[in-house]
């Protein structure tokens, strides 16, 4: 039996495109604009899903995306709010979290363990006896959760843009509608985000049984079409605020970022189901979602129905359902007074029976729960909440709409900032103090009436336009004077419960009663224990009755619980959308395709991609590393150092400034000399070294660790903020490469590409000159970091390729190769050389790595002198040593990270650096020790990873004997 | 079904007492007076009660209880840290949590899923091995893995991080563990609350009266509070708190935000951590993934969510487990981390007489909670910090004696 209805005026299906679908192995048909919900509701399907806790049977609730009864499988997706995903074709669907199909779900047992399951019974049971904790835990953790995650499903790549206007609105209903058309008619461009698939709001569906609504829309829609400055996207929910106008605007393809110069946030209000006892069947519904059935997809909620109602809308749903043909049993008040305007004598005209002061006491299942075959309703007292059963009575029907009150959708608006109070007129809580910028229109703002809403839409955009400073007239929006939207307190109680409140999560009156009375009587700690909005609906359903439960049972109004935090996101967004784009940016040198070329194995230091070694075939890592090594100790090698941080440093008061900065000492420093350059942060830990090479009187040039030179570059911007000195800083990190000639052939090479005299004597070590290498002006430094014949050669990146190939080639006959970073690590290991955060770490100070020479502590100032002077006083607790291994140590190889351990078993130090050297023809490596044990010859300990001990020896640097090398 | 449950069914009214009394008006005077009813401030007055005997103790809390960073965290509980004080300080709080539930009578979901660090770096695997032996020495169980491990463990995870940032290898750390966070405040709650000790909530500390040098009373929003010992345990507000009685901590307030996915059925078993990705990741018994990402690089006291935040977090998140791209995230938000040089706590006595710190948690307080508790009471009753805290004093900063936790500490919640 189809439940579709004949064409219905504005609906959103497409009847000329069929779509075939499965749902739990059975077909369905529906239509191209058919929500997966809409359609298996038009085949007549009613259990389109398990509830979370008891597995009882669901249907559409809300058919807004305010509740999750309907969360579907399609094998591949999971989690898919059926409600508001459109239905395609050859979908292969299936409730989540059921066992043996929904309708047959093995564990619709727990609705029967209900009364085992009190509020918060995880936290009262399975921890003793302890030892059985996991086994309890492992069920409770199969039991939750929703759908089955698909490990195949592709990592997705969506669309980021963004988007800046003059006035974002958020909700296209008539509110919005109206300030977007204003708005722009004022000249402002007017971005309008609308999560429906089509615009309108509550024009597409709550219409009184009336043409007027839709027409309405249309004209409304006119002149949003017309008008060039209004941007309309649809399918597209705003997903949070963030500071200073910031809404990303979430939609199937991807993310628009909005910025605005003012917000009007025009989201309208959820429909709050009434709390009766059955209140989840399958056919007991929210009235809107009744009419979203009937208007926007053609069809029945159900054939014979029953409103329950405390507000105007109820009355507007019996007439939409009569309009579409649907009998109406009765609609049931709980009002004693009824509804006071001309839609109760329309409806009662129609002749259906209206039940004033009454409630419904329960909705009475079919078998199995499996739908809902009638109602019992009975005289409902407003002042005590309570049901009296005395004259109770059976209606017949197959469909309960529900209409109790509204909740504002004002997710928003409370990350925004917003103040909101309670509004006792309309029962609902309203704006009571926005933030800059930020404005509220239509039912969110408490304003109902059709007229007044559209023309709240008008004030909002005039407030906003005077938050632009343009000027605007004043508009005024009339107090609302009919009947409240709200029911102050629609409850039913009922002694066997399942009157649920929370429908994500199972939650019943009961359940809130006993919170409070376990003492978690606060709105955020009732949250918590109950979990009430918890779920993946985040209360749009449920936090209303919450707050007015919570407040009944503390006697107090709704206003003095306030309501929980709201945080993004509106509705669940996706981590595709959210961060779909890998972005993981590495900087490349100037010489990267050569090293390619050359079958460097590359690894990653910083954001710097860089030769580890060449790869030769056949060769073990090691062996090339050893081998690269060796070339550099008895020909030429030469390593890519374009990585290192190069910073210059310009202004008469340069060589002032590096005095600061570092710890050496550089006024006195001569052009063309280089100095060490060891740099502290201000409690006197080391952070970096360097050199600094003076190239003119006022200019430096600065060399960094790799991984280091943003951030020291940043703090020479933050200190020369402070001291005010005439310096300017310049990072020329990229702009310039740099390379590493090394090795007793090294000058004899360079000497075949320069004019210039580059022998020891006119450069000797620590020393820095402008030469023309290969016809391009180098920046030549004298840096003995891993041999004593090296040359440091700066160029301009772009003809940095151009250099090294010239040196590659004038090297050829001169036993030169490339080396990586894994043998300079041994090679500065041999020469004795520490690496600052690998021989140090986050609280080393220059006296635990011997580095007082490189202090000079009579200066006024250096950052991190004050410090060391009070680190000077005590004595150190560790100190870091070159050491070797015994000769022809054969035993377990110590990892770096070993810890040094003395005879009573303490913690002394640990390795920092080890490996074996072929020139040394031992192992070598620094380590941290006992200050006591720090004479070359002493003797220490480490123990390796297997709890080995292993013998260590201290020595003298360097562990290899110096070569002056070959003179050229 | 267990038989504790069996009560709930079989009586007409719910048989559960209140967790705590609903306390109205704050006695003159109390022995010693709780600034702050998070984890922290609670754990303190039922070791007070508990170990000491002392119960004419006031908690004070300016909002709801456990409704700080308590409620905030990501629930890892751990004690794999660098320094051997602070391994054995936080091997000390598992110890206590592993017992918790039994102890307070409330189950706290306290469940131990091994916790792996994974190393994506050469370096990182150094700081890995570091952490191993320092554990090992001090008897904790942690070592270091490799790949293969990892993927046994969590064979959805993506070694090579999408190509983007291969995993070179990981500390494993068998105690890792995740519990239901508000629980442990409420558990303490009442077991503080059953001997004696008084809750306020929506009470808030406006001042604190210090004459020569001695804490003599609080103000606050319900009056004046008699009591010559204060103690101090209200995280990102410990600035605020500290310059009522014009002690200096070199503590700064960073956020440190936070989000949640919407429940799936169980399969990430383990807790996982990357240093370079920023990540934290474990799924709640509830079936939620849990995560987080390093701070927010600036000081900021506000509790407000970014978008780029969860932007790059779940960047990262796809990194590792690629196939989440449609399942969503159902929440974001913040917390104010007090954060120290050093990455360590600031706990024990300060320049004033009877005003006590238990501060600078950071990033890494949940997981302290018990350990905490217990030394901060055992200081307040003996005047004197016990020897498992000294490394956490407030004089180490200017005694440059700080306790380097930073590696340890940072992005490993």
């Amino acid at each position: 039996m189809s439940m579709r209805l004949p064409k219905q005026n504005g609906e959103w299906i497409n009847r000329s495109k069929p779509v075939k679908f499965t749902f739990e192995g059975m077909s369905f048909e529906g239509f191209e604009g058919d929500t997966i919900s809409s359609a298996l509701w038009a085949g007549n399907e009613h259990i389109l899903g398990r509830s979370f806790k008891y597995h009882r049977p669901r249907g559409v609730l809300s058919l807004a995306n305010h509740d999750v009864n309907v969360m579907m499988t399609d094998t591949v997706d999971t989690n898919m709010r059926g409600d508001v995903v459109a239905v395609k074709a050859g979908m292969k669907l299936a409730a989540v979290n059921t066992e043996g199909g929904v309708k047959n779900d093995r564990n619709r047992y727990m609705d029967k363990l209900a009364k085992l399951l009190p509020v918060g019974f995880y936290y009262k049971a399975f921890h003793t006896p302890k030892s059985l904790f996991p086994f309890w835990e492992n069920i409770i953790r199969k039991a939750a959760g929703l759908g089955v995650v698909n490990f195949n499903y592709p990592r997705i790549l969506k669309r980021k843009t963004h988007r800046h206007c003059d006035l974002l609105v958020v909700g296209a209903g008539p509110a919005g509608l109206t300030a977007a058309i204003v708005a722009a008619q004022s000249g402002l461009e007017v971005v309008v985000a609308d999560e429906n698939a089509q615009a309108g709001g509550s024009l597409t569906y709550d219409r009184a049984g009336s043409p007027e609504p839709l027409s309405q829309l249309q004209e409304l829609m006119a002149q949003v079409a017309q008008h060039p400055n209004i941007t309309l996207i649809t399918g597209a929910y705003a997903a949070g605020y963030y500071a200073d106008h910031f809404v990303p605007i979430v939609r199937a393809d991807g993310i628009v970022k909005v910025r605005a110069r003012a917000v009007i946030v025009a989201s309208g209000v959820f429909e709050q189901p009434p709390v009766f006892r059955n209140n989840d069947l399958p056919g007991v519904m929210l009235g809107s979602a009744a009419q979203r059935l009937i208007y926007r997809y053609a069809v029945k909620p159900f054939s014979s129905g029953v409103v329950v109602t405390a507000n105007a809308h109820g009355y507007r749903v019996a007439l939409d359902l009569l309009q579409a043909g649907i009998k109406v049993n009765a609609v049931v008040d709980l009002r004693a007074d009824g509804e006071s305007s001309a839609l109760a004598a329309e409806v009662a005209r129609k002749g259906v029976a209206i039940r004033k002061g009454s409630c419904v006491y329960e909705a009475l299942p079919q078998s199995g729960n499996m739908g809902v075959r009638g109602v019992s309703v009975c005289a409902y007292d407003e002042k005590t909440a309570e049901a009296d059963t005395a004259n109770i009575e059976t209606i017949e029907c197959d469909g309960v709409a529900m209409c109790a009150g509204w909740a504002p959708a004002a997710a928003l608006l409370y990350q925004a900032g917003t103040a909101m109070r309670y509004d006792g007129n309309v029962h609902q809580f309203v704006p009571e103090r926005l933030p800059q910028g930020v404005f509220a229109a239509g039912k969110v703002n408490g304003v109902y009436k059709l007229e007044e809403r559209m023309r709240d839409g008008a004030r909002a955009v005039a407030e906003a336009m005077r938050h632009l400073g343009m000027d605007a007239p004043a508009v005024e929006v009339a107090a609302h004077s009919e009947s409240s939207p709200s029911h102050p307190y629609p409850v039913v109680p009922h002694p066997n419960g399942k009157n649920f409140v929370d429908f994500d999560e199972d939650l019943q009156v009961k359940d809130f009663i006993n919170a409070a009375k376990e003492g978690f009587d606060n709105i955020e700690l009732m949250k918590r224990f109950t979990t009430v909005g918890m779920g993946p609906s985040q209360g749009k359903h449920s936090n209303m009755n919450a707050i007015r439960i919570l407040a009944r049972i503390r006697g107090v109004a709704p206003e003095k619980i306030g309501t929980t935090t709201a945080r993004p996101f509106f509705h669940p967004t996706p981590i595709g959308h959210l961060g779909g784009r890998s972005f993981h940016p590495h900087r490349l040198t100037a010489m990267h395709a050569w090293h390619e070329a050359a079958g460097a194995v590359m690894s990653e230091g910083g954001v710097w991609v860089r030769p580890a070694y060449y790869a030769k075939p056949g060769m073990s890592a090691q062996d090339i590393v050893q081998d690269e090594a060796m070339s550099v100790r008895t020909a030429a090698g030469m390593i890519d150092a374009s990585t290192l941080g190069k910073i210059e440093i310009c202004g008469p008061d340069a060589s002032h400034f590096l005095e600061r900065f570092y710890t050496g000492s550089y006024g006195s420093q001569k052009v063309g000399e280089i100095r060490f350059a060891l740099l502290l942060d201000e409690a006197g830990v080391v952070v970096d070294d360097g050199v600094a090479a003076r190239i003119a009187d006022d200019k430096f040039y600065v060399s960094t660790n790799t991984a280091n030179a943003a951030a020291v570059y940043r703090e020479m911007q933050r200190w020369l903020q402070k001291w005010q000195l005439n310096v300017w800083l310049i990072n020329v990190t990229g702009a310039y490469a740099a390379m590493n000639l090394a090795g007793p052939n090294a000058c004899r090479i360079l000497s075949k590409l320069t004019s210039d005299d580059i022998s020891e004597k006119a450069l000797p070590a620590s020393h820095f000159m402008e030469a023309k290498i290969a016809g391009v002006t180098a920046r030549v430094l004298r840096v003995n970091f891993v041999a004593d014949q090296a040359y440091e050669i700066h160029v301009p990146a772009p003809q940095a390729r151009g250099v090294w190939e010239a040196i590659m080639e004038a090297g050829a006959q001169e036993g030169l190769r490339p080396f990586g970073t894994d043998a300079q690590r041994l090679l500065r290991l041999e020469m004795g050389n520490h690496l600052v955060s690998h021989d140090t770490d986050g609280l080393t100070n220059p006296f635990e790595i011997g580095a007082e020479w490189a202090l000079r502590m009579g200066k006024p100032f250096f950052v991190g002198q004050r410090s060391l002077k009070i680190i000077a006083k005590r004595s150190v607790t560790k100190r870091l040593v070159p050491y070797v291994l015994d000769e022809g140590y054969s035993g377990e190889m110590p990892q770096e990270c070993n810890l040094v351990i003395n005879a009573a078993g303490e913690i002394k130090g640990r390795v920092t650096s080890i490996a074996y050297s072929r020139s040394a023809g031992r192992v070598i490596g620094f380590a941290y020790v006992d200050p006591a044990d720090v004479a070359p010859g002493s003797r220490f300990q480490v123990r390796a990873d297997s709890g080995a001990m292993v013998d260590a020896t201290v020595v003298k640097t360097p562990f290899i004997k110096s070569s002056k090398g070959d003179q050229a | 079904m267990p038989l504790r449950l069996l009560k709930y069914a079989l009586s007409r009214e719910h048989p559960a007492p209140r967790f705590f009394r609903a306390c109205e008006k704050p006695k003159d005077s109390y022995d010693v007076v709780i600034i702050g009813g998070g984890g922290h401030g609670l754990a303190a007055a039922y070791y007070l009660a508990k170990d000491h005997g002392i119960t004419n103790v006031a908690v004070l809390e300016r909002g709801y209880i456990g409704g700080g960073n308590t409620g905030r965290n990501t629930t890892i509980v751990r004690s794999n840290y660098l320094t051997p004080e602070g391994v054995n300080f936080y091997n000390a709080s598992v110890k206590l949590f592993e017992d918790l539930s039994q102890d307070l009578n409330l189950n706290l979901f306290y469940s131990t899923r091994g916790h792996f660090t994974l190393a994506h770096t050469e370096s990182a695997m150094r700081t890995m091995r570091w952490r191993a032996e320092v554990n090992k020495h001090v008897g904790v169980e942690s070592y270091v893995v490799g790949p293969d491990e990892i993927s046994k463990a969590c064979p959805q995870l993506d070694i090579s991080c999408s190509g983007q940032a291969p995993i070179h290898g990981a500390l494993y750390h068998a105690p890792g563990s995740v519990a239901r966070h508000d629980a442990v405040a409420w558990g303490y709650a009442r077991g503080a609350d059953q001997r004696g000790v008084e809750i306020y909530q929506n009470t808030e500390v406006t001042g604190i009266d210090v004459q020569g040098g001695k804490v003599r009373g609080v103000h606050t929003s319900r009056g004046y509070i008699a009591t010559n010992k204060v103690l101090s345990a209200v995280a990102g507000f410990t600035p605020r708190v500290c310059k009522m009685v014009d002690v200096q901590t070199p503590i700064v307030i960073q956020p440190l935000q936070a989000c949640v996915s919407e429940p799936m059925k169980p399969w990430l078993d383990t807790i996982l951590v990357s240093g370079s990705l920023h990540v934290y990741v474990s799924q709640s018994s509830r079936g939620e993934l849990v995560m987080g990402s390093s701070l927010d690089p600036y000081e900021v006291h506000s509790t407000r969510s970014s978008l780029d935040f969860v932007e790059g977090l779940t960047s990262h998140i796809l990194d590792m487990f690629p196939f989440l791209s449609n399942i969503k995230i159902v929440r974001q938000w913040a917390g104010m981390a007090d954060i120290t040089p050093d990455f360590a706590p600031i706990m024990g006595k300060t320049p004033v007489d009877g005003f006590y710190l238990d501060a600078g948690w950071g990033t890494w307080g949940f997981k302290a909670t018990p350990i905490s508790g217990k030394s901060m009471a055992e200081t307040i009753a003996n005047d004197k910090a016990p020897e498992l805290i000294h490394s956490f004093r407030l004089s180490r900063f200017e005694e440059y004696e700080l306790t380097g936790e930073k590696g340890a500490a940072s992005v490993g919640h």
